[in-house]
C-alpha cells in the first residue's frame, strides 16, 4: 500500500494514492450513471442503488487511505470517532425516512437538504481557520451558499408542515436585496484584507447574515411556487459540497457537487417554465401577496347533495381528477382509488389530470397516487387532458385551487395570469371538493368555484369520497 | 486581477472538471417524465450528500489530543452529512418501492 511507485512532479505516490483517486472516479461514474437510471422510470430504482453505491465506495476509501498534508493517514482513533458519528447518522437518517408518511414527502426532502447545506456551512467555518487552506474564496462560497440552503430549507420544511406562516410584505423585497448586497460587501472585505485568517469575527457575522438571508429568502413564498424553491435550493446544496471540494481538490465531490446543482437547476428551470413564469419572478415575486384584488368576482357558490354527485358520477361516461395539495392533507388517495375502480366496474372512464406544479413538490401527486397503486397510465399530464376536456362530462376538483383557476387564462391583473392550467372550467361539469370557502394557499379568489356548472361539494376529501362511494354502492 | 489568474491556473483541473459537470447535469436531465421529478430530485439532493466526504477528511486529521470546537463542530458536520447521505437515499428507494409494485 505504502509503496512508492512513482515521482511525478516532484511528490511521491503510492498504490494506496493510486487507489483512493481510482475510487473517486469510479464513485463519480456511479454518481452520473446512477442519475440517468433515475431518470427512466424501469430503472429509477438501480439508479439509486448505484448511485448510494458510489458513495459508501468513496466514503470507505477515504476513510482509510486519505493522507493529510503532513502526509499521515486517518488515525485509528479518528476512524473510531468517524465511524461512530456515521453509524448514529445512518441509523437516524434511516430510522426518519422509513416512519415519515409518504404525504409528509416534500417536508422530508426539505429536511435532508437542510442537512446537507448545514454540513457544507459547518465545512466551510471549519476550512477557514486552516492555514493550509488554499483559497478562501470557495471556502467562502461554500460557506454562503451551505448557509443559505440550510435555513431556507428549514424554513421550507415548516412551512410546509404548516409550522410557520409566511410574510407577505412588500418591503421584504428590499430588505432581501439589501441583505444580499450585505452579505456581498462583507465577503469581498474579508477577501481582501492582508490577513484574512485572522477575521474569524467578521466570518461568524457573514454566518449570521446568510442564515438570516435564507429564513427572509423562502418566507414570502408560496403557493404554487414552492416545488421551484425546494429544487433551487436543492441545487444549492449541491453547489456548496463542490465548493468544498475545491478546498480539498476532490474532484468527486466537485463532480458530485456541481452535477447536482446543474440538474437542480434545470429542474428548476423547467418548473418554472410550465408554470410561465421566470425564476427572478419566483425570487423576487413573492405569490400571493397582494392576490386579492384581481378577479374580485364573488358570486354565489351551488352546493351539490351527496346523492346529486353519486348520480352524476355514475351516468357520466368520461370523468377526470385533478387532485392537489388538498389530496395529500386529508389522505385521500386511497380512497380516490377505491373511487376509480368503482366507476370502472359501472364502465365509467376515470383519469387522473396532473398539473406539473399541482402538491407542494414536483410530481408530488404522483408519488401519492402510485402509492394507492393507482397504474401509470391513468396519471395524465395537463396537455393530454386539455386537449379533450370539452367532452369531459365530469372533472373532480380533489383539494386543488390554483392550478384549475381560469384566472390564469382570461384576467391580465390575476397573479398567476399567464400559467398553464388545467381547463376544468371547459368540463360540462365540475365538482370541487374543498374543507370550506378559504382561499388556495396563494390566496387567489378562483372564479371557477361561481361558474354555473361547478357545484361544490363541501367537507374533509377523505370523508366526501367515503360517503360518495358508499352512495354509489346503493345506486 | 493577477489572484484570479492564478486562482484560475491552480484550479485548472477542478475548474475543468465543473465546467463539463454541468453539461453533464443539463444532459442527464433534459426529457425526464414529471412522473420521476420527485424521486430525481431526492436522489440528486443525496448525492449533493458527498460533502460527508469533506467531512470525513476534516474530522479524521483534526487532533484528538483534547477537546475543542473545531472537534465538535467537525462532527457534528459529518453528522449532518450522512443524515443527508443516509436518509436521502433510504427515501428516494422507498418513493420507487411504490411506483415498482404497481407495475404488476
Amino acid at each position: 500500500m505504502d509503496k512508492i511507485l512513482h515521482t511525478f512532479n516532484g511528490t511521491e505516490f503510492t498504490v494506496g494514492h493510486a487507489i483512493l483517486e481510482f475510487s473517486y472516479l469510479l464513485a463519480a461514474i456511479l454518481f452520473v450513471w446512477g442519475l440517468k437510471l433515475l431518470s427512466h422510470p424501469e430503472s429509477a430504482r438501480r439508479g439509486n442503488f448505484w448511485a448510494a453505491a458510489g458513495m459508501i465506495l468513496a466514503m470507505i476509501t477515504t476513510l482509510f487511505l486519505h493522507e493529510g498534508s503532513t502526509g499521515s493517514r486517518i488515525q485509528l482513533m479518528n476512524v473510531v470517532v468517524i465511524v461512530i458519528t456515521i453509524g448514529i447518522g445512518t441509523a437516524v437518517g434511516l430510522m426518519i425516512s422509513k416512519k415519515v408518511k409518504m404525504t409528509a414527502m416534500p417536508e422530508l426532502v426539505s429536511f435532508f437538504n437542510a442537512t446537507g447545506g448545514a454540513a457544507s456551512a459547518l465545512v466551510g467555518l471549519l476550512e477557514f481557520g486552516n492555514p493550509e487552506n488554499e483559497s478562501l474564496l470557495v471556502t467562502l462560497l461554500g460557506l454562503i451558499i451551505g448557509s443559505i440552503a440550510f435555513s431556507g430549507s428549514l424554513i421550507a420544511y415548516g412551512k410546509l408542515a404548516g409550522k410557520i406562516g409566511g410574510i407577505h410584505a412588500g418591503f421584504m423585497k428590499f430588505v432581501n436585496i439589501a441583505l444580499l448586497l450585505g452579505i456581498i460587501g462583507l465577503t469581498v472585505y474579508v477577501l481582501l484584507q492582508p490577513d484574512p485568517q485572522t477575521l474569524a469575527p467578521m466570518v461568524y457575522l457573514l454566518l449570521g447574515l446568510t442564515l438570516l438571508y435564507g429564513v427572509l429568502f423562502v418566507m414570502p413564498i408560496g403557493g404554487a411556487d414552492m416545488p421551484v424553491v425546494i429544487s433551487l435550493l436543492n441545487s444549492l446544496t449541491g453547489i456548496a459540497a463542490a465548493m468544498a471540494g475545491f478546498i480539498y481538490h476532490n474532484l468527486a465531490m466537485i463532480l458530485g457537487g456541481i452535477f447536482v446543482g446543474a440538474a437542480g437547476t434545470i429542474l428548476t428551470l423547467l418548473m418554472c417554465k410550465a408554470m410561465n413564469r421566470s425564476l427572478i419572478n419566483v425570487i423576487i415575486g413573492g405569490f400571493g401577496g397582494g392576490g386579492g384584488t384581481a378577479g374580485e368576482e364573488g358570486g354565489t357558490v351551488k352546493e351539490i347533495s351527496l346523492s346529486d354527485a353519486a348520480v352524476l358520477l355514475a351516468y357520466s361516461q368520461k370523468v377526470v381528477v385533478v387532485p392537489g395539495y388538498g389530496l395529500a392533507v386529508a389522505q385521500a388517495q386511497h380512497t380516490v382509488h377505491e373511487l376509480e375502480k368503482l366507476l370502472e366496474n359501472k364502465s365509467v372512464q376515470l383519469v387522473y389530470g396532473i398539473h406539473p406544479v399541482a402538491g407542494r413538490m414536483p410530481g408530488h401527486m404522483n408519488v401519492l397516487l402510485a402509492e394507492a397503486d393507482v397504474p401509470y397510465d391513468k396519471l395524465v399530464e395537463m396537455e393530454e387532458i386539455n386537449k379533450d376536456i370539452g367532452n369531459v362530462d365530469v372533472v373532480i376538483v380533489v383539494g386543488a385551487n390554483d392550478v384549475v383557476n381560469p384566472a390564469a387564462n382570461d384576467t391580465p391583473g390575476s397573479p398567476i395570469y399567464g400559467m398553464p392550467v388545467i381547463n376544468a372550467a371547459r368540463a360540462k361539469n365540475v365538482i370541487v371538493m374543498k374543507r370550506g370557502m378559504g382561499k388556495g394557499y396563494a390566496g387567489i379568489e378562483n372564479p371557477l368555484f361561481f361558474k354555473d356548472n361547478t357545484r361544490m361539494l363541501f367537507g374533509n376529501a377523505k370523508d366526501s369520497i367515503q360517503k360518495l362511494v358508499a352512495e354509489i354502492n346503493t345506486l | 486581477m493577477e489572484e484570479i489568474i492564478v486562482f484560475f491556473y491552480s484550479f485548472r483541473e477542478p475548474i475543468f472538471i465543473m465546467v463539463l459537470s454541468i453539461f453533464l447535469g443539463i444532459e442527464v436531465i433534459s426529457n425526464v417524465p414529471s412522473v420521476l421529478h420527485t424521486p430525481l430530485m431526492s436522489g440528486a439532493n443525496a448525492i449533493s450528500g458527498v460533502i460527508i466526504i469533506g467531512g470525513i477528511i476534516l474530522v479524521g486529521h483534526t487532533d484528538l489530543s483534547g477537546f475543542s470546537l473545531e472537534l465538535l463542530l467537525g462532527i457534528l458536520a459529518m453528522f449532518f452529512g450522512t443524515l443527508n447521505v443516509a436518509g436521502g437515499f433510504a427515501v428516494t428507494d422507498r418513493m420507487l418501492e411504490m411506483f415498482k409494485k404497481k407495475k404488476k
